[in-house]
């Protein structure tokens, strides 16, 4: 049987993949992000996940205004690293798992979660820096991958709760799927930021510690927060934090913190990652 | 019946790109979205009104474009990840983008980021800003 072994939170700033790329992470301002990744690298390495599920919203990259799905689930044999306007960042191809991502898509859907399965997609930073800042710059990427794109960039995404709930709707999709795989969640996005308009740069480290606070120890807190209460107190782009909520329902409702990790800035963007695993019964 | 404020208007220096916007703002985003192609950079960094013109954009959305007026092209219903594609064909980074539609210089931008970037103190309403305004 597979199982979901742990969850993954990061942010997913476009300029953490750019300073990557271009062999800037001596820099002292780049060192003080990547040295916070550190751990986690080891700490992956050692889990060696099968598969990781990656809940990343497109920003305007496989998806324009034509269509916009509130949940996409990416089950291809594989998906580019896209062109973003600055040229496609120089990292392996992603291989997916089309064989447990159907069966999730399935599973969700007669769960009562209506996804949309995309077949074929490029995926953008959102997806690929969280895969650098988790595991360097490989040949190939060492694990599986499924994309579950979510809308945040036309309001309203997703509420915090349907993405919870969701969560766990997948996380009862993977339990029965009879292969015996190890699965991590990611949940990336945020924290605090806004990149659009006069009050751009706003950062607010107390909603997001707190919000990290309530993730590793009362989730249902953070579930509540309202999409207006992002979109003021952590910027109007900080609302991609609902994301990290999709990765939490697919873990127990207590779980151990195993690391964490938080600095202003990375570019416009405030830096939280998180690493927390379900208890052993 | 009239339709009620929207809980987010009040939010200040922001435009939240909502069916509203998205529908005002299909041409200038479309527009936007083709510079994902390098052929269509250059064709519109070769001349940029003639390539404009099969993206049917009001005058005020053409005049924002061509004047890289970033503010303006939110208002007229582009969205920032959609914009900020220009920015790439510009040469800009999200940063370089971003400093400019808050009037400061790159590095005052830069430099405010990290001391810790803007307060949200301040910063939650837009009767913050008229008061700090007047």
């Amino acid at each position: 049987m597979a199982k979901i072994v742990a969850g993954v939170f990061t942010s997913h700033v476009p300029a953490i993949g750019a300073a990557l790329d271009n062999g800037k992470t001596a820099e002292p301002y780049w060192q003080r992000v990547f040295g916070g990744y550190e751990k986690s690298k080891e700490w992956i390495e050692k889990v060696k996940p099968d598969v990781c599920i990656v809940v990343f919203n497109d920003h305007a990259t496989a998806f324009s205004v034509d269509i916009v799905p509130t949940f996409a689930l990416g089950c291809a044999e594989e998906f580019i690293p896209a062109d973003e306007g600055w040229g496609p960042r120089p990292v392996p191809v992603v291989k997916g798992h089309p064989e447990l991502a159907a069966h999730i898509a399935q599973s969700v859907i007669l769960d009562e979660f209506d996804l949309t399965v995309v077949n074929k997609m490029e995926v953008d930073h959102g997806l690929t820096v969280p895969l650098s800042l988790m595991f360097g710059q490989p040949a190939e990427w060492p694990c599986k991958i499924i994309p579950l794109a979510v809308n945040v960039v036309l309001f309203p995404p997703p509420t915090g709760n349907r993405c919870y709930n969701l969560g766990k709707a997948i996380r009862r999709a993977v339990e029965s799927y009879p292969e015996d795989l190890r699965v991590a969640i990611f949940g990336t996005g945020g924290m605090s930021h806004q990149i659009s308009g006069p009050r751009a740069g706003l950062i607010n480290s107390e909603f997001d510690r707190a919000f990290l606070d309530a993730l590793a120890t009362d989730p249902k807190k953070a579930v509540g927060i309202k999409h207006v209460e992002y979109m003021r107190e952590a910027g109007a782009e900080g609302i991609e934090m609902v994301m990290w909520l999709v990765a939490r329902g697919a873990l127990d409702e207590e779980v151990n913190e195993v690391y964490r990790f938080y600095t202003v800035p990375a570019s416009n963007t405030a830096v939280g990652h998180l690493i927390l695993e379900n208890k052993v019964a | 019946m009239e339709k009620p404020e929207k809980e987010y208007a009040d939010i200040p220096g922001t435009t939240i790109f909502d069916a509203d916007q998205s529908r005002k703002g299909y041409g200038v985003n479309m527009f936007c979205m083709s510079l994902l192609k390098a052929d269509n950079r250059a064709a519109f960094k070769a001349n940029e009104a003639e390539y404009l013109k099969a993206f049917n954009l009001t005058p005020d959305q053409t005049e924002a474009v061509l004047k890289r007026q970033w503010n303006r092209m939110l208002e007229l219903g582009g969205n920032i990840y959609f914009t900020s594609k220009l920015g790439a064909t510009d040469g800009l980074s999200f940063q370089q983008v971003a400093a400019m539609m808050t009037g400061a210089t790159q590095q005052e931008y830069a430099d405010m980021m990290l001391a810790g970037g803007r307060s949200v103190e301040g910063n939650r309403r837009k009767s913050e800003w008229e008061h700090k305004n007047g």
